[in-house]
């Protein structure tokens, strides 16, 4: 298979601090693939090394073989990365209306398609369509976040996340949004929330001290109890 | 109350002036982050631009009309101003004066605002999310950029008059009403409109709004945000420009020291009116230039310390701003 979004050996920095120390990671084309790790393990620094807004000391990082170490992070973005970031990362002096057109690379027909798609997605945003997002719950919030980059068409979705701070009835239905995203867009899903990682993905990996260090098909991760107890504390 | 209209008249046309200086001054911190101690020398040469433009094209279209006007000297430094004088009975028609006014506004304004670009492009775009060296570089344009004005048109104070047809003085109950501060009055709330318009109603007002939450997450939606600063900048600049020609007028002539004086008056409408807050900035810059004039009035001994009083209560009781910062930046 060939792959859509490589990272081998990747190595970066903030500051003086070296983050992610070698990270090995492959999703194909139509993928769902969770990355899971402890708090601190370089999850988050992996999806924001990807979009460069973390700078890349060595290592390959690459989209469609397309270079991305050293792009900025609009040109990144526009090469077909839609990202949603940890934290909602919506804008709270804009309504959920601006939110979607900020994002729009154009305002087509094509467009507006996908942004009635999303809005059937997520009724809730719907309903609150002229309201300002500072205005919402956690759990609209990150349906916004999430819909955000769907309004266009991206490669692949990179989701940091998206369970974070939300009630479980809300998580339930956030997962079953991811499960249909993923049956048209190749996701990329970090996420310490288990049962969301295993509703969503079909392959793992698995980060600790910021390097890969195991990898496979998600459901010999659900047999593997000594698996989950030495790197995820479950 | 003819004292109190003239008074509040006075204020309000101050407020005029301060609000376009601190509107792109609060946009620019509060979007960019940028701590821009320049944005005084941007006023300052807007002034200097208007003045220069202004007595050059009405000397030429004076000299046109009345070859035999007065030549009544010239003055500054390298590049000295002639000034041109009419004699009785001679006057240009209100037409050519409202034109002359209005070249002189609008170069000013395109002065400062590719010095803006300028200023972005080449200094501040280097130390973005550096507050000491953003300090040290906008304090070294504004002595760099200040000491040049003296050069170009020397250190002393050139007079400068009010366009004629804005000159007059009208009474109204029982207070006296300058029209220039009327005008001013006019154009801060007609630019008070635009701005407000640009940044609800446009893309880039968008970019603003957002920006000054997360400028990180903007470039993430695949907007080049540094583009944005650099044109916000401009547009800051442009509009500090825009008060350095219209103040020049008011206060009767054009001194390089009037840069720094009004700067600080913005950084406290700044403080007082929330950081990247738009109405605060408006309502901001009206308190301060109410308060201004009464102070000189009924309490001209505390004059100077007045405004810096009012910012160190505010910082105390409220130091996010009397009206509050635009948002919490993530």
């Amino acid at each position: 298979m060939k792959s859509l979004l490589k990272a081998e050996n990747l190595v970066s920095y903030i500051g003086p601090y070296t983050i992610l120390q070698g990270v090995d990671i492959e999703v194909g084309h139509g993928e769902a693939v969770v990355i899971l790790g402890r708090n601190g393990a370089g999850k988050t620094t992996f999806l924001r090394t990807v979009m460069g807004l973390v700078h890349t000391r060595s290592g390959v990082l690459e989209l469609d073989g397309q270079n991305l170490a050293g792009m900025p992070t609009y040109a990144i973005q526009k090469l077909g990365i839609g990202y949603v970031p940890e934290n909602y990362g919506t804008f709270d002096l804009l309504t959920v209306e601006e939110n979607l057109r900020l994002a729009m690379w154009k305002e087509d027909a094509e467009t507006m398609e996908r942004r009635d798609y999303v809005l059937d997605l997520f009724p809730d945003l719907k309903v609150a369509y002229k309201r300002y997002s500072k205005t919402l719950s956690g759990g609209q919030r990150q349906m916004l976040s999430i819909a955000r980059p769907l309004v266009n068409n991206n490669k692949i979705l990179l989701i940091d996340e998206p369970s974070k701070g939300l009630a479980p009835v809300i998580i339930e239905r956030v997962a079953l949004a991811l499960r249909e995203i993923k049956k048209t867009t190749t996701v990329l899903l970090v996420e310490q929330n288990f049962a969301l990682a295993c509703a969503v993905g079909e392959r793992f990996y698995i980060i600790n001290e910021g390097k890969t260090v195991e990898n496979g098909a998600m459901e010999n991760l659900i047999k593997d109890k000594e698996l989950q107890a030495k790197h995820l504390g479950i | 109350m003819g004292t109190l209209i003239t008074l509040i008249v006075s204020g309000l046309a101050e407020g005029a002036l301060i609000f376009l200086m601190a509107s792109g001054l609060s946009i620019i911190l509060g979007m960019m982050g940028v701590i821009n101690f320049a944005h005084g020398t941007l006023f300052l040469w807007g002034g200097y631009a208007y003045m220069f433009s202004y007595y050059s094209i009405r000397a030429r279209v004076i000299l046109s009309v009345f070859p035999d006007a007065f030549q009544t000297g010239t003055q500054g430094g390298i590049l000295r101003v002639t000034g041109v004088q009419l004699q009785a009975g001679q006057y240009l028609p209100f037409s050519q004066e409202l034109l002359i006014f209005v070249v002189s506004i609008l170069i000013a304004v395109s002065v400062v605002f590719i010095m803006g670009i300028i200023f972005e492009k080449l200094f501040i775009s280097r130390v973005y999310g550096n507050a000491p060296a953003q300090i040290l570089i906008t304090l070294g344009l504004q002595v760099v950029f200040t000491d040049l004005v003296r050069v170009i048109w020397g250190p002393n104070m050139i007079p400068m008059s009010r366009p004629p047809f804005l000159d007059g003085v009208s009474s109204f109950a029982g207070g006296r009403i300058a029209h220039y501060n009327v005008f001013l009055i006019i154009v801060g709330a007609t630019v008070a409109i635009i701005i407000h318009r640009v940044i609800t109603k446009t893309r880039i007002g968008m970019v603003i709004r957002a920006g000054l939450q997360s400028p990180e997450n903007v470039q993430a939606l695949g907007i080049n945000i540094r583009k944005y600063f650099t044109v916000i900048f401009a547009c800051g600049a442009a509009l500090a420009g825009l008060g350095g020609a219209l103040y020049m007028p008011l206060v009767g002539n054009v001194v390089s020291s009037a840069g720094m004086n009004n700067q600080i008056l913005a950084f406290i409408v700044v403080v007082i009116g929330g950081l990247g807050n738009f109405m605060g900035s408006f309502l901001g810059s009206i308190f301060l230039g109410l308060m201004g004039v009464g102070v000189a009035v009924f309490l001209p001994a505390i004059s100077v310390v007045a405004n810096v009083l009012v910012m160190a209560i505010v910082l105390v009781f409220r130091p996010d701003g009397l009206f509050g910062k635009a948002v919490n930046k993530s």
